[in-house]
């Protein structure tokens, strides 16, 4: 596969009118799963708009509401990033199991989230962190919760013209997180199953709990059953076989090259346990 | 002197800077790509090529069955495998047409461009499924019967293993140029380069000599380019003489892992006797091996998987009966072990299951059985005089401080609810060298070519392929001639120079070659001393005058050699006893782990392994042996999983067909005894494959102990562990 | 299942970097893979293909000092940037080789050798930023190399041995 055009903006601006008048354009960020598409013959038009100049989309910090962390940012990124360690540790922890380092130099999180892979490491962190996800086009920009903005296998609410631009994380001060990612051997590979939780406890109660995963379903999936029978429970109210149940009945595995769907009902649901062992207030 | 020192390694420098040439680096004047048409099914009956329209089908080089000058047949054990598929299908990835043109682009495009018409017949998936046989074999000793009658438990227990890809970073390739006289050159990633030569002498109709074979750097082979490589030299031959033009192949990642071998899936049913107090009465063994399409070294890999599936016991009645089927799969192959792992997983972690069943400590069963200095193996083999098996295992276990861990294990898991600690014991042993009388058939030659300066080249076919052979063959030629490394030349891989010395496989390189240069040796410093005056103890400056006087008064020198067999008992392939192997390596692994029981999750926490070879050459490169065999062995126990659909692998690759990284591999703790072998040069026995033997048993009886399940197969996935979990008896 | 390849087009874009030290230019399809710019038209086959897809790095390079997969990149985000192959890493010395290419020798590093170009660029990136690395930084550094060969330990105990090199001729 080779290029009809290659534009390189220099400005997010520039980009975003190359977008509108190509909306078929395929926006190109670090390449780590485009390359790989176009090696599979997956590469759909020949019109490419490489955003690696946009370095206004790259970079992370701190408003007054919380984390805002720019499009283009890459997982190396993240993994150096005091503030993501230090407050969105679960951010830092996905970055460092998503692939290797050559390519954690390289991925960027909003290339990974475009991309829409349900095995990707990142949205599961991203749901429980409560983001938004900004999308920008030649007549503006909006932003979106990022549950929101998967809807289908592959499928998002990206729009023709559009680019993904930013992601912002709320305060997530008070909260304990988990983050699991099972897959065949430690490093470098593509998830069987994978587990966020953010939690908030008062006292013994179970004030506020967030549960997503990945690789078990088309997108990445909240547990919002699962999450309302656990919200505000006594820790000895929460009956585990229940909780198990429930997510069991709201996820949807399948057996694939990588995994079998009873394997990842079970697993997840076992991750659900270690969730609540690990995060129980001590 | 040199043997037994790590001295540099001879292909280092080269590697290290980027400058070693690998067969896609090569390149020549006017050279064209080629490329392969492959069956998209696994069983039929081609009844025509079709070619699409639009493409430029009179620039582009097309090859099909009907264009072989010779025998359209890989001249390997038999004669069936075809170059090219006439009519029949036996397999998906069958090689059908090739082609080749300078534009890769529109080469791509022509292999999209053909279509294979197909009568589609019932292909055999399963090994359950076929009813042909490629051969069967029988080991017996004693009487099975009788030994089954006199134990006081029988325990049967069935024990698969899987395929395995070999994952050789450098995929395979070939380089073939034509000559005006009809002659070719072969440049290419491979073993064995007289391998390739009469394969390609019978596929192009040549005399031998004017088929000439050059080694490439090779990344890495571990049995995988033993003798899948003489297709891909046949293909590009093919090509190049048909075009005039030289032709390179080279795979991609996916068609490799698709269409070449793989290790022989097995399947092993055992019944073993044993009295109360742990005494060993009768191995009852059925062995299924799956070849699939075709022959080609399965009777080998069924002898091998047949002698060491007694392991390192004495067994006073045996019947081990083996048979290796066809399927429609692409056909299996040579991979390091070569039918040992398969039978020494089984046994070994049988071998646990026998201890449980009669209360017994694993490693007490072992004890009580092993072979001692006056047994005999199964095959009326004795043991290499000198060694001691028990001191072999009893050095395991203290290097591992088994019994301290074990102890240690038990006590964790006691208060840890999700994550259990296991540690697993594996003892065995691998023959050195080519089953039987295979050594004999070789008649390896290898020789000494001596210059009036006094260096030394070596000649032999052996090739560097990672293992070593460069250096550890200079290391044994310098230490027999008492001479610094540096007078001490490896020649070009190169069938125009070197003679046959056989493959480099089985763990001969080192053992049987390099006896063969000790030897050359020897019989050059006779010849000195005989002919050009060298004292009987000489100084490098000796040997140097000593070479000058031979070039003036005689001229130039090259002392050539020929395998003999070593004193022993003979092998008797018949009835399938005597000497199998000129020599053994005996090992005992240990390996800890843990498992998540949440996930099914392994991680090998440590491993020690622990092996007599006679004599360590190079112990940097002997230890790199070890290390590397034993991820190999992870990777085997562990993740590596073939996927099959329809007839193919359907997960080829490295993104979803897994080996181990540097994060998954603990530090591997390795210790060489040594017992000279009279044989070996300076002693030494092979080792290569040894790793392959005992790594996944002493994984898996590590888990099972962690968990007290019966996992019984491998890959042990995290799937399966899961399973066997809720397997248990009251789980 | 098998790469692609599609149709050529006549797009070129030109581009101009800075590699192993030299100043280079060239008019390339955007998509070529950087791969395919070293091995094929700057003739530097040092850089290997293993896989095609990012997995097993022995297409490693240093891309702006940062390890990266030639594999994965296209000529048309390279731009401006500078790249360091395994023979611009050797040419770098002003005598012999440097201290993890020899260390990597010594060690026991090095078999088939297929691998080591992309090792040592990342051994090299990795002692770039830790100079003095645990065992487990340099296991983790290294865990988009993939060997077959060696079992890694030898590697890691090469990457030790070259830190201590350096931090001795520093000392």
């Amino acid at each position: 596969m080779t290029a009809s055009r290659w534009r390189a903006p220099r400005t997010v601006e520039e980009a975003l009118a190359i977008l509108s008048a190509e909306p078929d354009a395929t926006p190109f960020a670090g390449g780590t799963d485009l390359m790989v598409l176009m090696r599979l013959g997956m590469l759909g038009a020949g019109q490419f708009v490489d955003l690696r100049g946009l370095s206004e989309l790259r970079g992370i910090s701190e408003d007054g509401e919380g984390l805002i962390v720019g499009a283009l940012t890459t997982y190396s990124d993240m993994i150096a990033s005091r503030l993501v360690v230090e407050r969105y540790p679960l951010l830092a922890e996905a970055a460092r199991v998503s692939g290797a380092w050559a390519v954690q130099n390289r991925g960027t999180v909003g290339g990974n989230i475009a991309n829409a892979s349900p095995a990707a490491d990142t949205p599961p962190v991203l749901l429980v962190y409560d983001a938004q996800i900004e999308l920008a086009s030649r007549g503006g920009t909006r932003w979106l919760p990022y549950s929101q903005f998967h809807v289908g296998y592959k499928a998002t609410r990206r729009k023709p013209g559009e680019l993904i631009t930013r992601f912002r994380l709320p305060d997530a001060r008070g909260a304990r997180g988990f983050y699991r990612k099972v897959g065949t051997r430690s490093a470098q590979a593509i998830s069987k199953v994978c587990l966020a939780g953010l939690v908030r406890w008062q006292d013994s109660q179970l004030e506020d709990v967030r549960i997503a995963l990945g690789s078990v379903a088309p997108t990445v999936l909240e547990a919002r059953r699962t999450a309302d029978y656990l919200r505000g429970r006594r820790s000895e109210a929460i009956d585990r076989g229940t909780a198990r149940a429930l997510l069991a009945a709201e996820i949807a595995p399948l057996d694939d090259i990588r995994s079998t769907a009873h394997y990842r009902r079970a697993v997840a649901c076992n991750l659900l346990e270690q969730l609540l062992d690990e995060t129980q207030p001590s | 002197m040199s043997v037994g020192a790590n001295v540099p390694r001879r292909d280092g420098f080269d590697k290290v800077t980027g400058r070693a040439r690998y067969v896609d680096d090569l390149t020549c004047e006017g050279m064209l790509h080629g490329r392969t048409v492959r069956s998209p099914i696994p069983r039929g009956r081609l009844e025509r090529i079709e070619y699409e329209n639009g493409l430029p089908w009179d620039e582009i080089i097309v090859v099909t069955a009907a264009d072989v000058p010779g025998t359209n047949r890989v001249k390997l054990i038999d004669l069936e495998q075809p170059f090219l598929v006439e009519q029949e299908i036996r397999h998906r990835e069958e090689p059908v047409v090739l082609l080749a043109h300078e534009d890769r682009d529109l080469l791509a495009r022509a292999v999209r461009g053909i279509r294979l018409v197909i009568s589609a017949e019932t292909p055999v998936l399963s090994l359950e499924h076929s009813r042909t046989e490629f051969l069967a074999r029988t080991l017996e000793k004693g009487s099975v019967e009788a030994g089954l009658a006199e134990a006081d438990v029988v325990v049967e227990g069935t024990y698969e293993t899987g395929a395995q890809e070999h994952v050789y970073i450098e995929p395979q390739g070939m380089l073939a140029e034509p000559h005006p006289d009809g002659g070719v050159t072969i440049r290419g990633s491979l073993q064995c380069p007289y391998y390739i030569q009469p394969a390609l002498a019978l596929l192009l109709d040549l005399s031998p000599e004017r088929v000439r074979v050059i080694q490439a750097a090779t990344g890495g082979g571990f049995g995988g380019k033993e003798e899948y490589p003489s297709i891909i030299a046949g293909h590009a031959a093919l090509l190049a003489v048909k075009s005039r033009r030289p032709v390179k192949i080279v795979y991609d990642r996916m068609e490799d892992m698709t269409a070449t071998t793989k290790r022989h899936p097995s399947r092993i049913r055992h019944r073993t006797g044993v009295t109360r107090d742990g005494r060993l009465t009768a191995l009852e063994t059925e062995i299924v091996l799956d070849g699939g399409a075709y022959l080609t070294l399965s009777p080998v890999v069924l002898s091998r998987a047949l002698i060491h599936a007694a392991g390192p016991y004495r067994w006073p009645n045996v019947r081990v009966k083996g048979r290796v089927m066809a399927t429609s799969y692409p056909p299996h192959g040579a991979f390091r072990g070569f039918g040992a792992p398969q039978s020494i997983f089984a046994l070994e972690v049988h071998l646990d299951r026998v201890a449980h069943a009669i209360g017994l400590d694993p490693i007490e069963l072992r004890r009580r059985n092993l072979l001692r200095a006056d047994d005999l193996t199964a095959t009326g083999q004795a043991v290499d005089p000198g060694v001691d098996v028990g001191h072999v295992v009893d050095t395991a276990l203290a290097e591992s401080r088994y019994a301290e861990r074990r102890v240690a294990c038990t006590a964790a898991n006691r208060g840890s609810l999700h994550v259990k600690r296991g540690i697993g014991v594996a003892a065995f042993m691998h023959g050195a060298g080519f089953t039987g009388n295979g050594e004999i058939a070789l008649a390896s030659r290898a020789g000494l070519q001596l210059s009036p300066d006094g260096t030394v080249t070596i000649l032999t076919s052996s090739v560097e392929i990672g293992q070593g052979s460069a250096t550890t063959h200079a290391q044994i030629v310098s230490a027999t001639l008492g001479l610094p490394l540096a007078m001490i030349v490896s020649s070009a891989s190169d069938t125009a120079i070197v003679p046959d010395s056989g493959p480099t496989v089985a763990s001969r390189t080192a053992m049987v070659v390099g006896g063969l240069l000790a030897r050359a040796g020897r019989e050059l410093l006779e010849t000195l001393r005989e002919q050009a005056k060298l004292p009987g103890s000489h100084s490098v400056e000796d040997f140097q005058a000593a070479a000058r006087r031979y070039s003036v008064d005689h001229g130039p020198l090259t002392v050539m050699v020929q395998y003999q067999r070593p004193p022993g008992r003979g092998w008797d392939d018949k009835k399938f006893t005597g000497d199998a192997y000129a020599g053994y390596g005996w090992a005992c692994y240990v390996a800890e782990v843990v498992v998540d029981t949440r996930t099914g999750e392994v991680t090998v926490t440590d491993f020690h392994a622990v092996q007599e070879v006679g004599r360590v050459i190079h112990p940097v490169i002997a230890r790199g042996q070890i290390e590397g065999g034993v991820a190999q062995g992870v990777g085997f126990a562990l993740y590596e999983h073939v996927v099959w659909e329809n007839g193919i692998m359907a997960n080829p690759r490295l993104t979803n067909y897994i080996i181990p990284t540097s994060a998954d591999m603990p530090e591997v703790h390795v210790r060489f005894l040594e017992v000279p072998l009279t044989s070996g040069p300076f002693g030494a026995k092979g080792l290569g494959e040894l790793p392959l033997d005992g790594t996944a048993p002493a994984i898996v009886n590590a888990i099972n102990m962690a968990l007290g399940t019966q996992i019984a197969s491998i890959p042990a996935l995290p799937e399966v562990v899961l399973d066997a979990l809720a397997d248990r008896p009251g789980a | 299942m098998r790469w692609q390849t599609g149709p050529a087009h006549e797009l070129r874009v030109r581009i101009e970097l800075t590699l192993n030290g030299l100043r280079v230019g060239a008019d390339v399809d955007p998509l070529r893979r950087l791969l395919d710019f070293l091995r094929e038209d700057r003739g530097l086959t040092g850089v290997k293909e293993g896989c095609g897809e990012g997995e097993c790095g022995s297409c490693s390079v240093l891309v702006d000092g940062v390890l990266a997969l030639s594999c994965l990149i296209p000529m048309g985000q390279m731009h401006g940037t500078t790249v360091l192959t395994i023979e611009g890493l050797t040419a770098e010395q002003t005598e012999g080789l440097s201290a993890i290419q020899e260390a990597m020798v010594a060690a026991g590093g090095i078999q088939c050798g297929i691998c080591t170009p992309g090792i040592v660029l990342a051994a090299h990136a990795l002692l770039l930023v830790r100079p003095q690395p645990t065992v487990d930084e340099i296991r983790n550094a290294l865990a988009g190399n993939l060997c077959r060969c060696t079992g890694y330990t030898a590697i890691q105990r090469a990457v030790l041995q070259a830190a201590r090199a350096h931090q001795e001729n520093h000392a």
